[in-house]
């Protein structure tokens, strides 16, 4: 699903790459937790996989596509394959959950019956069943991340990318969370989530690889988050 | 291509952003408002022309009982002169025909021009001179008449009508040139305001524009809706000052100006059905291109 072979990426004006010779093999279906300390290069491995940033050397190969390779008015078609989660939710203030939800399908031209059918479905998936009315700030911070969940993974994206989507909640909601986390990739969906919780990490047991200053310093099958911290 | 999201977007975004939007149409109405009363300006002094142009001619005047000028020094224009001077007008290749007005003639038509200014009454047949009108087939070679026949026995003056009339048209082309110019300072100006309400809205709707940009939407959905925006206040703007341009006429030059200037030719309505549409154009484009030039600097896709 995602294949990063040798990647170095260095911003701008700036002397350190963000991440050096980077290679990471994530398989369909995997669920991989990114870890390491701020500024180690998870969010920067991610923009990568994103197409938001393109590498200074080194080869990237998402769902398939050579992203060197992808002229960028193909970017939004490989973009639909994805999901995103943030750690802030993004949600939009002056729409309803279902509304925010349907933004994202109708922006990518999904016709309305389908926006109809799939939105109560995907709701019901999060669990917020009977909420679709409410305004995001009528939510806890759990159950707006559960709307953002619910926008990521409405269009069914092969790839769900999170990137410290426990950071602002607390520990009990942290495992509903990643439970729906787990679920969503039961379904055949590949997760990478970027965390620094190593309770939820060490709980998981699931493939973990660690960064730090951008490099790979662990690639664990079923890891725990560290001993360093 | 969900139309429907599109339109929802772009009201949206003109509501959300009212107080820049009216100031956009009101900059756009009136730069184009500008545009078309110097192209309408531009046809009236072309009207003006070709009215004018078509009744004046290159005049003749002969000697007098009264010319002091070099050529009358014999007195009165005797029949032969009258008649060389008739052939030798009629021989020229560039005239196109020559009338014969006399003092009479000349009398009549002057009264019938001054007929409410009481002047008529001190001017006899006697005090005008006769004269020929010579119409040419080429309005611009009036010199070759002139030097042929000048200081010549007979002839007193001659006179190009289009000389006189040249200096008001220049007057009126200035006026032309001086709307253009403001028409283009002002487009410039409602441009750059354009171009800042659309990095305003787009600065308004990152949030939109973020999570589009995320979930694939293409260039396309996220950028319409602002290129529709400024289109659309551009062409609202640009109807205002058709609007403007409409009244403009029915109520200046229709009511008012075509009554009282029965000796003048005025632009019609076909002229300003016909410029309408380039104040649209010019209006929808340039409002469009201003958007998407800022679009493409400020939405990343």
């Amino acid at each position: 699903m995602i294949t990063f072979e040798n990647v170095t990426k260095t911003y701008p004006r700036q002397l350190k790459p963000a991440l050096s010779a980077v290679t990471v093999d994530v398989a369909e279906g995997e669920f991989v937790f990114l870890v390491g300390a701020s500024g180690s290069g998870k969010s920067t491995f991610l923009r990568l996989v994103l197409r938001e940033e393109r590498p200074t050397s080194g080869r990237i190969h998402v769902a398939g596509r050579d992203l060197a390779r992808l002229s960028s008015w193909k970017v939004p078609a490989l973009r639909r394959q994805m999901g995103v989660v943030f750690q802030d939710f993004r949600l939009l203030p002056n729409k309803t959950v279902a509304q925010n939800v349907a933004f994202a399908l109708e922006v990518i031209g999904k016709p309305r019956q389908s926006i109809r059918q799939l939105v109560p479905e995907v709701l019901d998936l999060v669990g917020l069943h009977g909420m679709s009315t409410r305004r995001p700030d009528e939510l806890s911070g759990g159950e707006q991340q559960r709307v953002a969940i619910a926008r990521a993974f409405a269009n069914r994206p092969a790839l769900l990318l999170a990137d410290e989507p426990t950071g602002n909640l607390d520990p009990a909601t942290s495992v509903g969370i990643m439970k729906l986390l787990d679920r969503i990739n039961r379904t055949g969906t590949t997760v990478v989530m970027a965390t620094h919780d190593a309770a939820i990490v060490d709980s998981m047991r699931k493939r973990v690889v660690e960064l730090d200053i951008g490099r790979v310093v662990r690639d664990q099958s079923r890891g725990v988050y560290g001993y360093t911290h | 291509m969900r139309a429907q999201f599109v339109l929802s977007e772009v009201s949206i975004g003109l509501r959300r952003n009212l107080t820049m939007t009216v100031a956009v149409i009101v900059a756009v109405a009136i730069s184009v408002a500008f545009l078309g009363t110097a192209l309408l300006f531009r046809s009236q002094v072309q009207t003006m022309k070709g009215f004018w142009y078509d009744k004046v001619e290159v005049a003749v005047f002969l000697c007098g009982p009264g010319s002091d000028a070099p050529g009358c020094a014999a007195g009165s224009v005797t029949q032969q002169q009258r008649e060389q001077i008739l052939a030798e007008l009629q021989a020229m290749p560039e005239v196109e025909q020559v009338y014969y007005e006399s003092q009479q003639e000349a009398f009549e038509h002057f009264s019938e021009q001054f007929a409410d200014s009481g002047i008529v009454e001190n001017v006899e047949p006697e005090s005008l001179p006769e004269s020929f009108r010579v119409k040419l087939r080429d309005a611009e070679q009036f010199r070759v008449i002139a030097t042929n026949l000048a200081g010549r026995p007979g002839v007193e003056q001659i006179q190009d009508m289009r000389e006189v009339l040249g200096r008001i048209f220049r007057v009126l082309n200035w006026f032309t040139l001086a709307a253009a110019v403001v028409a283009g300072v002002q487009l410039v100006a409602a441009m750059l305001l354009i171009a800042n309400v659309i990095r305003v809205a787009a600065f308004s709707r990152r949030r939109e524009t973020s999570i589009m940009r995320l979930v694939g939407a293409s260039r396309f959905y996220i950028q319409l809706p602002f290129l529709l925006e400024g289109a659309l206040a551009g062409l609202i703007g640009a109807l205002v000052a058709a609007a403007g341009v409409v009244a403009l006429q029915r109520f200046l030059v229709e009511d008012v100006l075509r009554r009282e200037f029965t000796f003048v030719a005025f632009v019609g309505w076909d002229e300003v059905w016909r410029t309408i549409p380039l104040m649209l154009a010019t209006g929808v484009v340039l409002a469009a291109l201003a958007s998407a030039v800022t679009v493409r600097k400020y939405l990343r896709v």
